[in-house]
């Protein structure tokens, strides 16, 4: 077109960047590539083609891993990985600072190379997923640095299998890599087998920056190779991806004793209220469901709108959208790029065409002729009720439906098995910080979305995974206490035979919603004393009785809207009464389990209430300093329903330090009690009753705990399990937790010291970290 | 609410040569519509920022984007020392803003800018320079900068200036009754000055710089369109923040709503600011993407602007020659 054409049309043209760099480093690397293993490169094995989805073309052939790879990685990261560990905090932060800064000296080689292998827009590659990967290696550069004097209680995981997927490989390694290493752990690192190539030159940068030997490994592959890692030897496991890979994963980890954190899918609610920025407001949903082709588990894909607005806003956004331009993703000026693979196409349009409901617009830009490419979509006038309401498309398919009262907005918003992410529009700050809390969601934009920073944790709730990535609530992903733990040893019950010593039969019941309750089942077994006389009789709770305590929790939730100092009331007025009946108390647990520590036990177990009744208004969530006029505000959010099997040792204080913390936090618990000595319990349940404790905020059930197991790992309205009991069961707890994903924290072995228990560690465990970004400014 | 549109604006000889838009009608003062009006800054900035990424204009494109900006330009001088000669100097720039060789270089007929803006008493002297060119001549009036001399001067300064031939009139809204929030005040004094621009096209100058905040834009944006502003203007290049980006993103939104609502297209024209090639492109990209390339043409589109000119003659020489340019290289206004 000549100029004066250009003149009448103002037509854009194109803005092509230039491939031939990132091209010419493939060709140097001879186009064929092995696995980074041990500081080297090997040699390319059996081959599979690495395309561009853009044009279809092969990019470069990489090594599909076998099992020798994989062990061999392990086995460098194994070897690297005391010395790395050793080598202190500022040692490492130098070789993080490096990798920070070969990031940005090569920042354009990564964006193009990204671009060519994943299909984004460069822009997006450029301005968003690259300087993001260096934030995060500055920033836990800055965590290697203050390990010692921030974290002194924290040591190193060991070696750390990290899977990652196709949607930012850059990013994603980034934010794997950056707090393994930080923390002194080593890395087996595997992209995606559609997007590996960054990874590989984030390989030679590792060289480039001195990353010692086998400190970080990288191997290529598919699945199975993500398979291969999950069963070696490595101490933990980090995977973002699917969520059904992710429950797979949960179900091949369990009883390994291997951490695990998932990041998995979402169908993030968008809540526009009607008195919003309505223009902002469609301007975001580009950056929410058009970013990066929607292939973004955090995508806020599920439009929810304000009655009043909700014509003209799907009007406005309808008009946004056909201003969209969408074609090579190597052009500056293009906002929709390349689908990943054809395959994924297919998922998109299958799920799209199944569709029969609503009314769907399609973005007005013509799409490129060859390869792999989705148009925008939005499909308006949908209900809860339906498929694409539910079920994460992972492509640029924007969903809507609307809501009539706030209440409403939530209620809907949270109708979904995911939680990852949530955004909100209001010029009201009433509204906006009300809704924010009340969102399943790990993450909350208020006026805003997709914004990510390393200083602010990101991870979901419920089946979008567990774990954070990023902050400081990030780096419990990569440590453990640096306090040698005792082993687990079992404490059986007493035996005995004959009557009771005292005259009147005391019947201990279950305690469930505030009622002292009989066992569905209609049994109950004896206790007997150390003395072999009879204590006693417990109830023997089956999954009914658990079934009935976990709907008198969710009955209770309003203690988790209860102040802290309310909580803290409680827990001391708990601690008060139990120490009105410490003797009585102390002579049952003499009783019980012979000896005289009784007095001990009940001593601890006030103190413990104490401790975590100080807490209860004290473990304040943080402001973090993320780069943008605004704040995200880290809120310790409860985690919900708590299982806990408690111990069989310390029948009174094991189980008092369990429900404490839990319901310091605002959870509400059922707890298992000692399977041993069960009557401290039901004894217990006296105490709570005088004690103001809310209906149903605590239940106590006692019976064997193999039986109560499995109905609490698989009850998919129990948010988390804790088991101090038998190591045995942690591996049904861990593969029935992938029911829904719930939060799991088993001892794996080990045996908690309960008169040194770490507060802050089951603090941890009672809270989720929620942020709400805040960007602010008039 | 929709509104029927009147007939197309009767084109008299020294008109637009692209009028064809049927002239904004206005609306009664609708005050649920101005006080809904929202802005968040954050979103807005972030926009603004992520924009000029997001649309990339190169080579041919942008030479005839360049081209275009010129065609939008209100060459301005609004100096105390103006006189009736300097004006003659800037009127020759606006007849021929790039120099023929370059223009044939481009493959591009003549081209104007598109108006001149100058001081009430300088109308005279600019339109016989102007005189067979079809430039309008633009005076800003109403007491400018500050708008604070007496309403019935403000008025009577209008009536002259459109007497004098001036076919656009350049107004400053009364900041004070924005910042008190006397939409009423707004509305009525705005209609009193299209009232006495008669034929004259008015541009309603918000000093945006000089408003608090962006919501307030907005509906200072609203109220001026309802009370029959033909083009809206950001500033008067006076107060010490002129032409922003997010602030045009606000106004343009307004009349986007406005169009929507009523399907009259005001015109908008940023002012003050503005001097570089690069940003011309970035404000044209704007109005493509959220207003439609219909508003790209200086019917409805005008920067207001004195140095942007010769940059974008410095950028065009180098689309053509390969080099960069010099300022000196290209005639001065």
């Amino acid at each position: 077109m000549t100029v004066s054409e250009i003149f009448e049309t103002m037509d854009y043209g194109t803005a092509p960047e230039s491939a031939a760099e990132a091209l010419a480093w493939i060709v140097d690397q001879g186009g064929r590539f092995g696995h980074f293993i041990d500081g080297a490169m090997t040699d390319p094995g059996e081959v599979f083609e690495s395309r561009n989805p853009a044009t279809g073309e092969v990019l470069a052939h990489l090594s599909q891993a076998t099992q020798d790879d994989v062990d061999a990685a392990v086995k460098a990261a194994r070897r690297a990985q005391p010395k790395w560990e050793k080598s202190g905090g500022a040692a490492r932060a130098r070789v993080l600072y490096a990798l920070a800064r070969l990031l940005q000296k090569h920042s354009r080689l990564f964006a193009v190379l990204e671009v060519l292998d994943n299909g984004k827009p460069i822009r997006e590659a450029r301005d968003i997923d690259i300087p993001l990967a260096q934030r995060h290696f500055y920033y836990h550069a800055g965590m290697a640095q203050l390990m010692a004097s921030e974290l002194p209680d924290a040591v190193a995981l060991g070696v750390c299998g990290q899977v990652i997927p196709w949607n930012f490989p850059l990013l994603m390694l980034a934010w794997k890599v950056a707090p393994a290493l930080a923390m002194g752990n080593t890395v087996v690192l595997k992209p995606a087998e559609y997007t590996s190539l960054t990874a590989l030159l984030f390989a030679d940068i590792c060289r480039q920056a001195g990353v010692p030997k086998g400190v970080v490994n990288i191997i290529t592959g598919d699945g199975d190779v993500g398979e291969m890692i999950v069963n070696a030897d490595v101490d933990k496991i980090a995977f973002t991806g699917s969520t059904n890979v992710g429950r797979h994963i949960r179900e091949a980890t369990a009883g390994s004793g291997k951490a695990l954190t998932l990041e998995l899918g979402g169908k993030s609610p968008y809540i526009v209220f009607d008195d919003a920025d309505l223009d902002s407001a469609v301007e975001g949903l580009v950056d929410a469901i058009w970013f990066n082709q929607g292939q973004v588990c955090c995508a806020g894909s599920r439009l929810l709108v304000h009655e009043p607005v909700a014509d003209r806003f799907h009007a406005k956004l309808r008009a946004r959208m056909d201003q969209l331009r969408i074609g090579s993703p190597l052009d500056k000026s293009i906002d929709v790029g390349a689908i990943i693979d054809p395959k994924q196409l297919e998922t998109i349009t299958k799920l799209v065409s199944a569709n029969t409901a609503g009314h769907t617009h399609v973005a007005a830009a013509a799409l490129p002729l060859e390869g792999s490419f989705y148009p925008p979509t939005l499909i308006t006038g949908l209900h809860p009720a339906d498929t694409l309401m539910q079920e994460e498309i992972f492509g640029p398919v924007l969903v809507s439906t609307t809501f009539r009262t706030p209440q409403e907005a939530i209620s809907i918003a949270n109708n979904t098995r995911y939680g990852l992410a949530a955004t909100v529009w209001s010029e009201n700050v009433n509204l906006a910080l009300d809704i924010a809390p009340k969102l399943a969601a790990g993450v909350v934009w208020i006026n805003g979305t997709n914004m990510l920073d390393a200083a602010a944790g990101f991870g979901g709730v419920r089946e979008s995974g567990f774990g954070r990535e990023g902050g400081w609530e990030g780096l419990t992903a990569y440590t453990k206490p640096a306090k040698p733990a005792k082993k687990w040893h079992t404490t059986a019950p007493m035996t005995g035979e004959g009557a009771p010593t005292d005259g009147i039969d005391r019947t201990a019941k279950l305690y469930i919603g505030g009622k002292q309750t009989r066992p569905d089942s209609g049994y109950s077994a004896p206790v007997w004393g150390k003395n072999s006389a009879l204590l006693g009789h417990a109830s023997q709770a089956s999954r009914k009785d658990l079934r009935n305590a976990v709907e008198a929790a969710h009955a209770a939730k309003n203690w988790s809207k209860t102040t802290g100092h309310l909580r803290a009331q409680i827990l001391y007025y708990i601690g008060e009464n139990l120490n009105a009946r410490s003797d009585e108390f102390a002579k049952r647990l003499d009783a019980m389990q012979g000896g005289k520590t009784g007095i001990k036990e009940v001593d601890a177990a006030i103190q413990s209430l104490f401790t975590y009744a100080a807490w209860a208004d004290k473990y304040d969530g943080q402001v973090h300093g993320v780069p943008i006029r605004g704040v995200a505000l880290a809120m310790k959010e409860p985690v919900g329903v708590i299982g806990a099997l408690c111990p069989h040792e310390m029948p009174l204080l094991g189980l008092v330090a369990t429900m404490a913390p839990a319901i310091a936090m605002g959870n509400c618990i059922i707890l298992c009690a000692s399977e041993a000595f069960p009557l401290a319990a039901t004894d217990f349940v006296q105490v709570l009753e005088t004690s103001d404790v809310p209906a149903g905020v605590v239940n106590i059930l006692t019976g064997p705990h193999k039986d109560l197991t499995n109905p609490i790992a698989r009850h998919m309205d129990i948010d988390a399990v804790w088991s101090f009991s038998d190591p045995a069961l942690d591996a049904p707890i861990e593969a029935g937790s992938a029911s829904n994903l719930k939060r799991t924290w088993v001892q794996n072995g080990n045996a908690v010291d309960w008169h040194t228990t770490d507060a802050k560690r089951f603090l941890q465990a009672a809270t989720e970290v929620k942020n709400i970004w805040v960007p602010y400014g008039e | 609410m929709s509104v029927e549109t009147t007939a197309p604006t009767a084109t008299s000889a020294h008109h637009l040569p692209q009028v064809t838009e049927p002239r904004n009608a206005g609306l009664p003062l609708d005050l649920n519509w101005v006080l809904s009006a929202q802005a968040n800054t954050s979103a807005i900035e972030r926009r603004a920022s992520s924009l000029p990424a997001r649309r990339s204009v190169k080579k041919a494109h942008q030479a005839a984007w360049l081209l275009k900006a010129v065609t939008c330009i209100d060459l301005t001088t609004l100096s105390g020392d103006d006189t009736a000669r300097r004006v003659e100097r800037l009127c020759a720039k606006a007849r021929q803003p790039v120099a023929a060789p370059l223009l044939d270089a481009l493959g591009m007929g003549p081209i104007t800018t598109g108006a001149v803006c100058v001081y009430h008493e300088m109308i005279a002297p600019a339109i016989n320079a102007l005189h067979g060119t079809g430039i309008p001549v633009a005076a800003v009036s109403t007491g400018f900068p500050a708008g604070l001399s007496p309403l019935p001067l403000r008025i009577a300064e209008i009536e002259q200036s459109v007497a004098a031939g001036a076919q656009e009139i350049d107004i400053v809204i009364s900041r004070r009754h924005v910042l008190s929030g006397n939409w009423q005040a707004l509305y009525d004094e705005m209609k009193a000055f299209r009232a006495a621009c008669g034929a004259a096209h008015v541009k309603a100058i918000l000093a945006t710089g000089e408003l608090g905040s962006l919501r307030n834009v907005a509906r200072a944006s609203l109220v001026c369109m309802m009370a029959g502003a033909d083009f809206i203007k950001t500033s008067t290049g006076k107060e010490s923040v002129n032409a922003t980006l997010p602030v045009s993103l606000v106004m343009i939104r307004a009349i986007r709503d406005y169009h929507e609502r009523t399907g009259f297209r005001v015109g908008y024209k940023p002012a003050g600011g503005i001097s570089k090639a690069k940003d011309a492109i970035t404000y044209l990209a704007l109005i493509k993407e959220e207003l439609g390339a219909r508003w790209l043409q200086p019917d409805l589109f005008r920067f207001g602007a004195s140095s942007l000119l010769n940059d974008i003659e410095r950028q065009l020489e180098h689309y053509v020659s390969g080099n960069y340019s010099a300022s000196y290289r290209h005639p001065t206004s």
